[in-house]
């Protein structure tokens, strides 16, 4: 057990932050039941997907500014080709979209890779070219998504011999979420594939001298986040219905989840399941703050404080244990 | 040049190397091949009036990139200038309709030492990321700046008659804010090259422990470092207003990505260490210039982003291999 809480220590205590966030929003709204849970899990999903994307890059020691980017491309791509498109078209939408982002974050990687150019400039100016290519294929929000697509994150999970009480509280979005996610990462986690991404992060001379592919595993990487953001930017279109050009506040955010969440900026340290709980406790905050009808622009100077106040505690400890 | 006499060297090495001695040759024959193509492409706009305007325009650009040339000689960066220009821009814009300019001015400033002080303190003391600790301040500034709108939303906004000549004016062709800028830049340089302030820049940049073994206080110079780079930002922003002439919550914010990009194009590695402040300036140069020609192509805006993304990865690329092989 010991063993277990060092070890998960940070990612227990965002579970038990998220659960004491929890109990306060039923004390300002008793009436805060599962339809509004569904709803923040419904808003979370395309930020779990854009802090999936932005975790594996930064464990693989690297960071990806045109996260955002790929989102809007990805979703615009999707919302124009399902307009007007039969129900079934979309079946072939889906995984085309999908490998456009895994073959276009295997281009940033192979780009990082080839040129040697600092990846936060390669990802910023990817950030420009994939921006530019959302708007040449919508120039203004619109398309469309298709129906059983956007079925399939509202409402909740039917399990039998559940009691309709707890059946609520599994909106059918954490199950998409939880699926998509665990069919990528846990078969990562375990495999070689897997640890090469977090030796190269740790250190990527001892993992050159050690064997490790380093080139190609970080191409693998950055491909990795692609399909991710692309999984982000198809929840987009899920959940509005719609592609919009200009990518939402994506990056930021997950940047800051990804802090949040206990992986190291420098890469090698960390899992996805405290970035993606992170995600949940930052939207509950700011759920919280509407609930108490706190004006929304407060609410970012909240977020902005909690987040930086977070990050220097966390810095703060890090320092302390290399100390001691 | 005695050894080439001896050993005859084949001309593109000597070329390559040449250039590599002088990081900034490069730079300026780019900067001048993109003016040739606009005057091709568009016979006779390349006149004064489009220099002057050019400068003008490339003037606050390299003031951020500044900025950005000093925190990455660090290996950090500042990507809360934007935040802070827009920041002292709309608190000048509005307090100076009932308030004396002198005061309106130390008001405006106040929010960019603020910020510039708790980055530096964010890095230097607790030592969080650059990166996130000036994205996490920035945010909370756009906060800060929108619940200020609301507040003076009544009183309306103007432009001091200063900003405007300052920003737009032209003294016998000349724009006004080369006024401001020259002696800015000729500050910074000397500053970087001159002064143990500049040098212990490179040096935390070079080699952090060595630098603190050496007993040197790094909370006192990061932290100076970012305050420093704040209150340009914030000057940064004044001028921009009277260039831009119309107050708005987003204001400078799109020219902190291109300021990022000129300080690399400009030669300062992101890692620290490496640099200066006259390539910035060209790299500034390069990109208005190079946003100027994407505007004469009339293309979409779309196909205008991915070539800026191209052109900028292309010259990064290309400026490092011919820099790096020596």
């Amino acid at each position: 057990m010991s063993y277990f809480l060092r070890r998960q220590g940070w990612v227990f205590g965002l579970f038990v932050l998220f659960v004491a966030l929890f109990i306060v929003t039923r004390l300002i709204q008793p009436a805060y039941g599962s339809g509004d849970f569904g709803s923040l899990v419904r808003a979370v999903l395309p930020y779990a997907f854009a802090v999936a994307a932005q975790t594996v890059v930064v464990i693989a020691g690297g960071i990806d500014l045109s996260v955002a980017a790929m989102m809007a491309l990805t979703s615009v791509t999707a919302a124009s080709m399902m307009a007007g498109a039969s129900e079934e078209y979309a079946l072939f939408v889906v995984p085309f979209v999908l490998a456009i982002g895994l073959v276009l974050g295997a281009v940033n990687g192979m780009l990082i890779v080839v040129t040697r150019v600092p990846d936060i400039v390669v990802t910023l100016a990817t950030l420009f070219v994939l921006q530019g290519a959302a708007l040449l294929v919508l120039d203004a929000p619109g398309g469309a998504g298709a129906e059983w697509l956007k079925a399939l994150i509202s409402g909740t999970v039917p399990v039998p011999g559940l009691p309709d009480g707890i059946d609520a509280w599994l909106p059918k979005a954490l199950l998409l979420l939880i699926v998509c996610v665990c069919i990528i990462w846990i078969p990562l986690r375990r495999s070689r594939l897997g640890l090469s991404i977090y030796a190269i992060g740790s250190s990527e001379l001892a993992a050159f001298r050690s064997g490790v592919p380093v080139a190609r595993t970080r191409i693998i990487a950055y491909a990795l986040s692609g399909l991710f953001a692309a999984f982000g930017g198809l929840a987009l279109t899920m959940s509005t219905g719609i592609g919009a050009p200009i990518p939402g506040p994506y990056l930021l955010a997950s940047v800051a989840a990804v802090v949040l969440g206990g992986v190291a900026l420098g890469g090698g340290k960390g899992g996805l399941l405290g970035p993606i709980v992170a995600v949940f406790v930052l939207r509950l905050v700011r759920t919280d703050l509407t609930l108490l009808a706190i004006d929304p622009n407060v609410t970012a100077i909240i977020e902005g404080a909690i987040m930086v106040a977070v990050v220097m505690f966390g810095a703060f400890i890090t320092m302390r244990g290399r100390q001691s | 040049m005695s050894t080439t006499a001896i050993q005859p060297v084949p001309f593109g090495r000597r070329l390559k190397r040449f250039m590599a001695d002088r990081p900034l040759i490069p730079l300026i024959i780019l900067l001048v091949i993109l003016v040739v193509i606009l005057q091709i492409l568009r016979p006779g706009i390349v006149n004064e009036r489009w220099i002057a305007n050019t400068i003008k325009f490339a003037i606050p650009l390299a003031i951020l990139a500044g900025c950005q040339t000093m925190t990455m000689l660090t290996g950090g960066i500042d990507l809360s200038v934007g935040t802070v220009a827009t920041m002292s821009a709309f608190i000048m814009a509005t307090q100076v309709v009932n308030q004396d300019p002198a005061v309106a001015f130390l008001l405006a400033m106040m929010p960019a030492v603020l910020i510039g002080l708790v980055n530096g303190i964010g890095v230097g003391v607790f030592r969080v990321h650059p990166l996130i600790m000036t994205l996490g301040t920035s945010l909370i500034g756009t906060g800060c700046l929108q619940v200020y709108q609301r507040t003076v939303i009544a009183s309306g906004a103007k432009i001091p008659d200063v900003l405007a000549w300052l920003g737009t004016g032209l003294t016998y062709g000349v724009p006004n804010a080369l006024l401001l800028f020259v002696p800015l830049a000729a500050l910074i340089v000397f500053t970087l090259s001159r002064t143990g302030f500049g040098r212990l820049l490179y040096a935390v940049g070079d080699n952090e422990r060595a630098t603190r073994l050496s007993g040197v206080q790094y909370w006192q110079v990061i932290t100076a470092l970012y305050v420093i780079s704040s209150v340009l930002a914030g000057i940064t922003g004044l001028l921009y207003i009277g260039l831009i002439k119309a107050p708005s919550l987003s204001l400078a914010e799109p020219l902190v990505l291109p300021s990022v990009a000129a300080a690399v194009i400009g030669g300062t590695s992101i890692f620290g260490g490496r640099g200066g402040y006259t390539g910035t300036i060209i790299g500034a140069l390069i990109l208005t210039v190079l946003t100027t020609l994407l505007t004469i192509l009339q293309m979409p805006e779309g196909a205008r982003r991915i070539l800026f993304g191209l052109i900028v990865l292309f010259v990064t690329a290309a400026y490092l291999r011919i820099v790096e092989e020596r």
